[in-house]
């Protein structure tokens, strides 16, 4: 047995991973999720809000972080719109734009009383700007020096939500949701630390301890990778039930199913690797 | 057997079966769309009001095919089944380096990277240079809603100038000159991130780590859990730093005290680990939902 083991060649472990990912996927296994602190401070971030406030909703992310983003964002589009909160779109990276009409398209199929027909005056798409944090600091304390259009090339002036905005520390919330650099880290350093905007996130697992540390002082929330987005979606279940006939509402509590059968696997080859490490050096091998 | 062919036999029988469901789930694998009309009207003090009528597709489930107004979209489709082999092709890197997964990434980086170009063109050289620069002809060409009594910035002379020094690169002879810009950028990036950095990462965490041991609530009484939060908070960062701490030789109190650290930061870096774990996983059952819902239908 021991030998087997030893010899074991690494693609049965793939294989077993895409089992245990892949079955409760296709069954569609979930499981209740009690939202944390820091997932209520995002909620309450948003629902405390009075309704039609004003957001500015910054994706930088890509498809390739998707599946672990997209029911963050997802979810903060929900939650903003079941608020009718308005919407300013914007992203640090190219690929965001595809990112943002992603969050276009729930609010005009599945909000069209509120958002349908209603760009300009209910939510407005920026668009992409190069520069990194550049564009931050210019944001921060003059939007018109980096944004002059939106993602059209409509002029700001001539967009009701962006007219007599002078910047984004006007707004009421900023929420980012971020695959990696420029991202979350960026928007705290030069933007809601430095000039106290209410900000809540949603990064990825690799990013979210660096990010932790920044709360509660430099940020009101975090939602960390997919068990964030799980319990946040949660969270806005519970606050609004209707939503729980809505399946493309629960993409984070769907992936959470496989997350809890891959961690059990993962934790089982880690005893697994122990106990042959243990057996080898019984045997002086290794 | 050899482990390698009981490897293909098992993903022959996933592909196999994968394809069956194709077959039993008829529908799926193709996407439909409704078309949406768009009507919008222009006016500018010069013309008369004019109309612009076009359509829009917004893509539905395979159930609503036989509804009216609903058409098989043959591009989507075939993006669908693009995006499937591009996801098969990456995954076979797990099985070993092929020429197929070569390809894959060879596309992936060459997209990624056109992407990224055009998108900076539109939005960079032409919106905020182009059109701030020579704005009567930006509103001739490519922004016609762009206001006519707009001037020229003159200030975006100068990052123009920048950006054709830094290009200068490229040329065979005094490519020298691109140093220029590249020391006006790494000299204002390096000043603007250091004041972040002091203000945010060193000034704002000191602020968020001065905290009482113990902390009672209005009525006096003590809050146990909020007193340990911080108490762990207070040790971790202390001992943390007292191990980074070299100027000291780690001996008595302070090898206690750094060893403390060293648990500490080897619970970060497990928690690191484990974050990171999730998020993977967070983007396998991505793609695998990607395959079994949107394209396979199972």
């Amino acid at each position: 047995m021991l030998k087997i083991l030893q010899n074991l060649d690494r693609r049965w472990i793939f294989l077993t991973m895409f089992v245990a990912v892949s079955v409760p996927l296709i069954m569609g296994t979930t499981f209740p999720e009690t939202p944390s602190d820091q997932v209520l401070a995002v909620f309450d971030a948003v629902d405390n809000l009075p309704d039609g406030s004003n957001i500015v909703m910054a994706l930088d992310y890509d498809p390739a972080s998707a599946g672990e983003l997209q029911p963050m964002a997802s979810a903060f589009t929900r939650h903003c719109a079941l608020k009718k909160h308005n919407i300013y779109f914007m992203t640090l990276w190219p690929q965001g734009i595809n990112m943002i009409q992603g969050s276009i398209d729930i609010l005009n199929d599945e909000y069209p009383e509120t958002y349908k027909g209603k760009y300009g005056t209910k939510y407005v798409n920026l668009g992409f700007r190069a520069g990194n944090e550049g564009v931050i600091k210019l944001v921060v304390e003059d939007l018109k020096k980096s944004y002059t259009t939106d993602i059209h090339g409509t002029n700001l002036d001539n967009i009701p939500l962006t007219k007599n905005l002078k910047n984004i520390q006007q707004v009421d919330l900023l929420a980012n949701v971020s695959a990696g650099y420029p991202g979350s880290q960026e928007w705290v350093l030069y933007g809601s630390s430095p000039f106290d905007i209410p900000t809540v996130v949603g990064c990825t697992g690799v990013q979210a301890p660096i990010m932790l540390p920044y709360i509660p002082d430099q940020l009101t929330g975090i939602l960390a990778a997919i068990k964030g987005a799980a319990e946040y979606e949660q969270a806005i279940i519970n606050h609004y039930p209707d939503l729980a006939e809505n399946p493309k509402a629960k993409e984070g509590l769907i992936r959470m199913g496989p997350q809890l059968v891959a961690h059990v696997l993962l934790i089982s080859l880690i005893v697994l690797g122990n106990v042959i490490y243990f057996m080898e050096r019984r045997q002086g091998t290794a | 057997m050899k482990q390698s062919t009981i490897i293909w036999t098992l993903l022959m029988v996933f592909g196999g079966l994968g394809l069956i469901s194709v077959q039993l789930f008829r529908g799926k694998g193709e996407v439909y769309v409704r078309e949406v009309p768009v009507e919008a009207k222009s006016s500018s003090k010069t013309s008369p009001e004019q109309t612009y009528r076009w359509s829009t597709y917004q893509e539905v489930s395979a159930k609503e095919k036989d509804d009216p107004g609903i058409s098989f979209s043959f591009s989507r489709t075939l993006g669908l089944w693009v995006a499937a082999f591009c996801t098969l092709a990456i995954f076979s890197f797990l099985y070993g380096d092929n020429p197929l997964y070569k390809f894959t990434e060879a596309v992936f980086v060459g997209v990624s990277a056109a992407y990224a170009m055009v998108v900076g063109f539109w939005t960079e050289i032409v919106t905020n240079l182009y059109a701030k620069l020579l704005p009567e002809l930006a509103r001739m060409s490519f922004f016609p809603d762009m206001e006519s009594d707009v001037h020229s910035d003159l200030l975006y002379l100068i990052p123009l100038v920048l950006s054709v020094l830094l290009l200068w690169r490229l040329a065979p002879k005094g490519n020298w000159i691109a140093r220029w810009p590249l020391a006006f950028f790494i000299g204002a990036t390096a000043g603007i991130r250091l004041i972040s950095y002091l203000e945010t990462d060193f000034i704002g965490q000191l602020q968020s780590t001065v905290m009482p041991f113990i902390v009672f609530s209005a009525d006096g009484s003590m809050l146990w859990f909020k007193s340990l939060k911080n108490t762990v908070v207070i040790v971790g960062v202390t001992s943390c730093m007292v191990y980074f701490f070299f100027s000291v030789e780690h001996e008595g109190i302070v090898k206690y005290i750094s060893r403390l650290g060293i648990w500490f930061l080897m619970v970060t870096f497990g928690a690191s680990f484990a974050y990171t774990v999730m998020g993977r996983i967070a983007l396998l059952s991505g793609r695998l939902d990607f395959l079994f819902n949107e394209w396979l239908g199972i």
